[in-house]
């Protein structure tokens, strides 16, 4: 069960990140959850979005480089521990992490993780076997 | 298949007796007419009638561009100014701009330099030319023009720029020939497929481009983004214009209009005359030229001659593929690099747009080179170790092809300039003084 996730190639110029932005708020996208991976030439914006076909063709037609590709969101316990415990499974099988960001949502007790895996698949399995809360496209709406 | 098979496909005898001919009527004009010439022939005891063979045009002094930029604008006229038509200017990408004078005769003549180009890209009088050089003093647009008013080809003078129009016209009128610089070809190709203009719905056969350096791959991308046969054309306003030569459809080096122009290829640093095959500075003269005929011009382009008949039945003297100029050359860590190199190098890479920027700074002691490319679906990932994989790609082909280590910056798309005209590819920005 994954989720599709948009990115967005940001060059390390003044404005950038707030023209695609405003992009998606023009498109009355809803931003679910955000995060920037940066160097110090450019940048790599990560989201969930609302509407992913709305937002790509807006962004595209602002001359953005974008690109939609899975990532695993689950909702882990909002408490000491919590994403340790997830993690853990993952480093137990050998599955290696490439990024991840977290949020809260005020509508539910829980952490929300996005996670990027080395290999997806064998990362949904492990998860599915250890009971832990996956999230589909619908839940996030619900967020 | 020839505008002119005798001119095309003479004998080299036949040819040889022509062009001299023809050299030593030139010679006798500028001698007698322009006070530039007169000098310089003074000054070394040379005398027109000096001239007995073609191997003699080695006695003559080289004509350079500061030669022309010292007469500006128009200190090297042949002829009173009322037999003057049209006059025409370099851009000045390198200073002040060079300037030529035609009489309708050399106007004629340009026209059926251009007519002969356009029939080797097998142009037919009821053919449609999208002429997208620029109309101006620039020599791009106007030099087409006259070609295709001579061969009776319908011409569309839109001029370069307004790349929707541009489209839109291809589509309306199905053009048959596009003629523009090979980078704005490159673009046009480019925004027809983000606009989804299918292939289909435009009409275009070929492509003549010139005015600026290209490499091969860039030709093939090129002629598949447009669909074309995309032809090399070569020229220079110091000399005539385009139409000095041209591919034929055998796109092996670029057919001289050799009973109108003169080729040499010399040693760029002792001047010394080098033979067919070896690679140097091409230097030519005009033989039929009235206005403004010019003696041994220094054109910096670095090409060589092939002097063997053409697949395609021409005798002309063909030019290979420039592949630098004598003065673009850039010396990096004490490498010589030229752009075209570092554009072979990028062209390789897929997902790739045609369009770069080369910077050279010294911050220091030491040279650094930074080349800028545009990102692109193919090139952008949501992994930074996927990115670094690009950038090391990038580096690793321009290394493999300059020797050069430098610094790669993917930038966003359409961020780097667009050219309409000539592309300015390099920014050298160290301070030698």
């Amino acid at each position: 069960m994954v989720v599709q996730q948009i990115s967005i190639f940001i060059e390390n110029k003044e404005g950038r990140i707030k023209k695609a932005i405003d992009t998606l708020a023009k498109e009355n996208i809803n931003i679910r959850a955000l995060s920037i991976a940066d160097t110090t030439k450019y940048g790599i914006l990560r989201l969930i979005v609302s509407d992913n076909e709305k937002a790509i063709n807006a962004l595209e037609k602002d001359g953005f480089v974008v690109k939609e590709n899975d990532v695993i969101i689950v909702a882990v316990p909002d408490e000491p521990n919590g994403l340790n415990s997830t993690l853990a499974i993952f480093d137990e099988k050998g599955i290696n992490l490439e990024y991840l960001y977290a949020f809260v949502s005020s509508k539910t007790d829980e952490a929300i993780v996005v996670m990027r895996l080395e290999n997806m698949e064998k990362a949904i399995g492990v998860l599915e076997d250890s009971d832990a809360n996956i999230l589909n496209t619908d839940d996030i709406k619900e967020l | 298949m020839f505008w002119n098979e005798k001119a095309e496909c003479m004998s080299k005898d036949e040819k040889e007796a022509l062009q001299l001919e023809r050299l030593q009527k030139t010679v006798k004009h500028a001698y007698e007419n322009i006070e530039f010439y007169k000098k310089r022939f003074d000054e070394i005891g040379l005398k027109p009638e000096d001239i007995k063979t073609l191997k003699d045009i080695e006695k003559i002094p080289f004509t350079t561009k500061s030669d022309l930029r010292e007469a500006y604008p128009l200190g090297l006229l042949a002829v009173p100014r009322e037999e003057i038509v049209e006059v025409h200017a370099s851009s000045g990408t390198t200073g002040k701009p060079t300037v030529t004078a035609y009489t309708q005769y050399d106007l004629d003549i340009w026209g059926e330099c251009i007519a002969r180009g356009l029939k080797m890209a097998g142009a037919e009088k009821e053919y449609i030319i999208q002429n997208a050089y620029g109309y101006g003093l620039f020599t791009g647009g106007f030099g087409i023009h006259h070609g295709g008013n001579k061969m009776g080809a319908i011409t569309l003078p839109i001029s370069a720029g307004n790349t929707k129009r541009q489209l839109d016209t291809m589509v309306d009128f199905q053009s048959d020939i596009l003629t523009c610089t090979p980078s704005y070809a490159a673009y046009l190709g480019e925004s027809r497929e983000k606009a989804g203009i299918p292939l289909e719905d435009i009409n275009l056969k070929a492509g003549i481009h010139g005015a600026e350096m290209w490499t091969s791959e860039l030709r093939n991308r090129i002629e598949t983004s447009l669909g074309i046969k995309a032809y090399n054309i070569y020229g220079l306003t110091e000399v005539m214009g385009p139409g000095v030569a041209q591919e034929c459809g055998e796109q092996n080096g670029m057919h001289i209009q050799d009973d109108h122009f003169y080729p040499e290829i010399i040693n760029s640093e002792t001047g010394e005359t080098l033979d067919y095959g070896e690679k140097g500075e091409l230097v030519l003269t005009s033989l039929t030229k009235t206005g403004m005929p010019i003696l041994r011009f220094r054109t910096k382009d670095l090409t060589s001659l092939i002097d063997e008949k053409c697949k395609c039945g021409r005798t002309t003297v063909r030019m290979t593929r420039i592949t630098g100029r004598s003065d673009d050359m850039l010396k990096i860590k004490g490498v010589m690099v030229f752009p075209s190199q570092i554009e072979k190098a990028l062209l390789k890479i897929k997902g790739i747009s045609p369009n770069y920027m080369i910077h050279v700074t010294r911050p220091d002691i030491l040279d650094e080179v930074e080349v800028k490319v545009e990102a692109s679906k193919e090139l952008f990932s949501d992994e930074m170790k996927e990115m670094e994989k690009v950038e090391k790609q990038i580096q690793a082909s321009i290394r493999s092809e300059t020797g050069l280590r430098v610094d790669v910056t993917l930038c966003e798309p359409e961020s780097l300039p667009r050219s309409e005209g000539k592309a300015v590819r390099v920014i050298d920005e160290r301070n030698f003084e």
